[in-house]
């Protein structure tokens, strides 16, 4: 067993074309770590240079945004599925008072 | 192109209008390779602001759930500025995650004529290019739309 991770197109470069991928750990983190040595360059996609989950996508734990349970340190199982889709967001803001306005 | 049925382009339009002066934001999902948008999907704006947009994490997770079990894909990923041009910010360039979308802006900004114009945006770089109507039969209803006619690029990461 381990965790089914769903990877959404523009991601797909780093796993092969493929659109889910397998890992392990007992944490998003640790999860996101394990998929990071066989697929180089994804965790950088996924997490900014200051350790937190970047803005531009949303990860799920089965049915459940990672946001609401602890982000990185979300829990994982054997048999969960993580899902990662690209935030849909956008608008005539400027991207820094976007920034500001999200606080983040 | 943009090949899509004037039904759903209009069905987008209302929905932005409703929703102004906020920001209105949905997509068109289509069989996955067919270029075809054919079910327009209205989404929330979990902002609710009159200058961003994000479309709900959960509403979005059931829709493209539901893509994946019907074999389908985001063909068009719309929302509306409402003081502004139908231009992608460079807020909606730093978003721009579905690399095989079309972009559609509208702008309500006018309340007589609303700018629609679609986008490719891929690795930052914005490429205009046309709308093509089809289904409507109607030429005259055609005319209260203005469409961004001139393809350009503007590449937002070459200017400091």
């Amino acid at each position: 067993m381990a965790v089914e991770v769903r990877i959404p197109t523009i991601l797909r470069s780093y796993t092969g074309n493929q659109k889910a991928v397998q890992g392990s750990g007992d944490t998003l983190a640790e999860l996101l770590s394990d998929l990071d040595a066989r697929h180089t360059g994804l965790k950088g996609r996924l997490i900014t240079d200051e350790g937190a989950l970047h803005r531009f996508v949303n990860i799920y734990v089965n049915d459940e945004d990672v946001r609401f349970l602890g982000s990185l340190d979300a829990k994982v199982s054997d048999g969960d599925t993580v899902t990662i889709l690209p935030a849909v967001a956008g608008g005539a803001l400027g991207l820094l008072a976007a920034a500001a306005y999200l606080g983040r | 192109m943009l090949t899509i049925d004037k039904a759903i382009l209009d069905a987008i339009v209302a929905h932005a209008r409703r929703d102004h002066p906020d920001e209105a934001c949905g997509v068109v999902t289509g069989p996955i390779g067919a270029d075809t948008p054919t079910r327009h999907i209205a989404m929330e704006n979990v902002e609710r602001s009159q200058t961003f947009y994000r479309f709900d994490p959960m509403e979005q997770l059931r829709v493209w759930r539901e893509m994946d079990d019907l074999d389908e894909e985001p063909v068009v990923i719309y929302h509306s500025h409402t003081a502004t041009e139908a231009y992608p910010s460079r807020t909606d360039v730093s978003y721009a995650g579905e690399p095989g979308a079309h972009y559609l802006l509208v702008s309500t900004r006018e309340p007589e004529v609303t700018e629609v114009r679609s986008f490719r945006i891929l690795d930052g770089v914005v490429t205009e290019e046309p709308v093509k109507l089809v289904g409507g039969g109607d030429e005259l209803a055609v005319q209260s739309y203005m469409f961004g006619q001139t393809p350009t690029t503007v590449d937002y990461e070459c200017r400091g």
